[in-house]
């Protein structure tokens, strides 16, 4: 079966982003980014499935900017066979990147689609769940076990209390949660390789998708910074700390 | 301004998130009415229609809605919409999960995880795992939205709204429930506990969270993790605190051996006073600590434990 996997570029997790200083959004100039935790959960798993057998080929999908190429690599560099840039310099929200995938679904055919849970830039946790309503096809969302099998995958949803177990039939979206695998460090040679796979760059009008965006930022601003706090000696002085001052033991 | 929250509920209680949802919801308006969709389910019903600000439920009530999938709670959310103006789910496990196909089937963006409402129209929601708070505004005929619950405290006093049936529609199909693996635990759940234990990493296997547990059980507390806790399987993923984990801000947040890495940080920062007991006097956790202790929680918490 072919798998199609949604790639995102954001600003590496690790770095503390800064608000610019007019407050009309967070630099992003010369900031180190990285593919989305969860989108590289979503690659390795797709590998994974490739490699047990199950999967014939993978196309993965990133949308936006042609910096976005380097992301396509690094999947390629985990084992994705092939790429699509659908390049763009609108700031794209999950709704346009759904209705994008939508409209390469509908020539790519895929029996099945795995997003990553959450973009960690915007935070949104929506892409997955739109794609599949859009499609009229069966959701598993926060996934930590992908079972396919036959016309049909087992899953495993991490809920806020526990665990639970779907069937669903396939075609299907699915949306990768931490637990679903630890993704593979990329090598070199993998490296060298992924600058051969074949990488097609669209636009959206060519797929005849508006991505125009439908919320508009006003402003951000950084949180208020908590008051610093105070060490103390012992135990004995934090417990009296919070039941004299915090009062809340 | 007509306003649907859509009820977290286990079809005889409501869960804790749906009345701050509802608190948020009766500062767009005042005209709120409730949806509880699930089977059997007229407890919940009773317990929404007495939430102080709720006008009207709806109830629906079928087999297919006796847990919440996907694809049937959007459907029948989406069969209602067009008479509101706003549609609001907590930003739990259970919101996440649904609302972006209403969004999506409605053809109109969703707005994640509100923090603040400036008006009918624009919202406060984090972004960059909470390093950053952005105002956004929405333009879109219907404002669908999940509500972060630690942003809204519930209305105090009690309520009495009308009951109304609305129809089910059928079951897609699509995905069969097989079961749940709920973690049972007698301590109150992390998104409602007032006070919070959290175990990192430091706290070197499972077995040594019973120290967590028995300081928990002094102050009423649920028990918490950072991911590397999870991920070395200390403890299950359902304790997970953190940007990609549960979003918490009790009264009392105590991290021990947690370091405080921005992800984690994202969960629990807006927790009204945070201890911290960490043996590395260089840990970020302590930027946003109240109170610190730099000592070993081998010896520390016991020590507290003892003291309480
Ligand atoms: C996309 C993404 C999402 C993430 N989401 C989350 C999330 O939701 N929640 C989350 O928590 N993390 C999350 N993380 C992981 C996060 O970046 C950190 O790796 C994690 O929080 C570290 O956990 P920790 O503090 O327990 O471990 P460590 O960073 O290893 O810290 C352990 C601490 O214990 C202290 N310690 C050790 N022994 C003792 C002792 N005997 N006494 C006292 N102190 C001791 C050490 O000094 C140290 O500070 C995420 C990461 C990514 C990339
Ligand atoms: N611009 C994008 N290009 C490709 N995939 C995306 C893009 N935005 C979101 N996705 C996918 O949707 C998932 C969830 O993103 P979000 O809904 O924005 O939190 C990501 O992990 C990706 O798999």
């Amino acid at each position: 079966m072919k798998v199609l996997v949604g790639v995102k570029r954001v600003v590496d997790p690790n770095v503390k982003v800064r608000v610019k200083a007019d407050g009309s959004g967070v630099e992003t100039a010369n900031i180190k980014m990285a593919i989305n935790p969860f989108c590289e959960i979503a690659v390795e798993q797709a590998v994974r499935m490739k490699e047990a057998g199950l999967v014939t080929e993978i196309v993965v999908v990133s949308v936006g900017l042609p910096q976005c190429q380097e992301t396509i690599r690094t999947a390629m560099a985990m084992g994705a066979d092939r790429g699509i840039l659908v390049d763009t310099d609108v700031d794209v929200q999950p709704l346009a990147v759904a209705k994008v995938m939508q409209a390469i679904i509908a020539k790519e055919n895929p029996q099945l689609v795995i997003m990553g849970k959450q973009a960690v830039d915007n935070d949104c946790n929506q892409t997955g769940q739109m794609l599949s309503a859009l499609l009229g096809w069966p959701q598993a969302a926060f996934c930590s076990k992908i079972e396919p099998a036959g016309d049909h995958a087992e899953v495993t949803r991490e809920m806020d209390g526990g665990l639970e177990k779907l069937t669903i039939k396939l075609p299907a979206v699915v949306t990768a949660d931490l637990r679903l695998n630890e993704p593979r460090y990329v090598t070199l040679p993998n490296i060298m390789k992924a600058k051969k796979k074949p990488l097609e760059v669209i636009k959206p009008d060519a797929l005849g998708v508006d991505v125009a965006p439908r919320l508009i930022t006003l402003k951000v601003v950084e949180p208020a910074k908590r008051g610093s706090g105070v060490k103390l000696a012992d135990v004995a002085e934090l417990v009296s700390k919070l039941k004299n001052e915090a009062k809340v033991i | 301004m007509a306003i649907l929250v859509i009820a977290e509920h286990d079809n005889k209680q409501l869960k804790t998130g749906t009345t701050n949802t509802i608190a948020a919801a009766t500062k767009l308006g005042a005209d709120v009415s409730v949806l509880v969709a699930g089977h059997q389910c007229a407890d919940a019903a009773a317990a929404a229609a007495k939430v102080p600000g709720v006008t009207k439920v709806l109830v629906a009530d079928a087999a297919h809605y006796a847990v919440p999938i996907a694809e049937n709670m959007s459907a029948l959310v989406v069969s209602i919409a067009d008479k509101f103006t706003h549609i609001l789910a907590p930003a739990t496990g259970f919101g996440k999960n649904f609302m972006p196909r209403v969004a999506a089937l409605l053809d109109v963006a969703q707005i994640s995880d509100i923090v603040g409402i400036e008006s009918v129209d624009t919202f406060v929601r984090p972004i960059y795992a909470g390093n950053v708070l952005a105002t956004v505004q929405s333009k879109d005929k219907i404002k669908v939205i999940t509500v972060r619950i630690t942003g809204f405290d519930p209305a105090e006093g009690a309520g009495s709204a009308a009951t109304e049936n609305v129809a089910a529609v059928a079951d897609s199909g699509l995905t069969q429930f097989k079961g749940q693996e709920v973690t049972k635990s007698a301590r109150p759940e992390l998104t409602a506990a007032r006070v919070i234990v959290s175990g990192g990493r430091g706290m070197g296997n499972g077995e040594n969270f019973k120290l967590l547990e028995a300081l928990a059980d002094k102050l009423g507390a649920a028990v918490g993790a950072s991911r590397a806790a999870v991920d070395s399987g200390f403890v299950t993923n359902d304790y997970q605190v953190g940007q990609t984990g549960k979003i918490v801000a009790p009264e009392l947040y105590i991290a021990v051996g947690i370091s405080g890495a921005i992800q984690h940080l994202a969960g629990m920062k807006d927790s009204k006073v945070i201890v911290a007991i960490n043996k590395d006097a260089e840990a970020p956790i302590f930027s946003v600590a109240n109170y610190w202790l730099v000592d070993d929680l081998f010896k520390a918490v016991p020590e507290m434990t003892a003291a309480l």
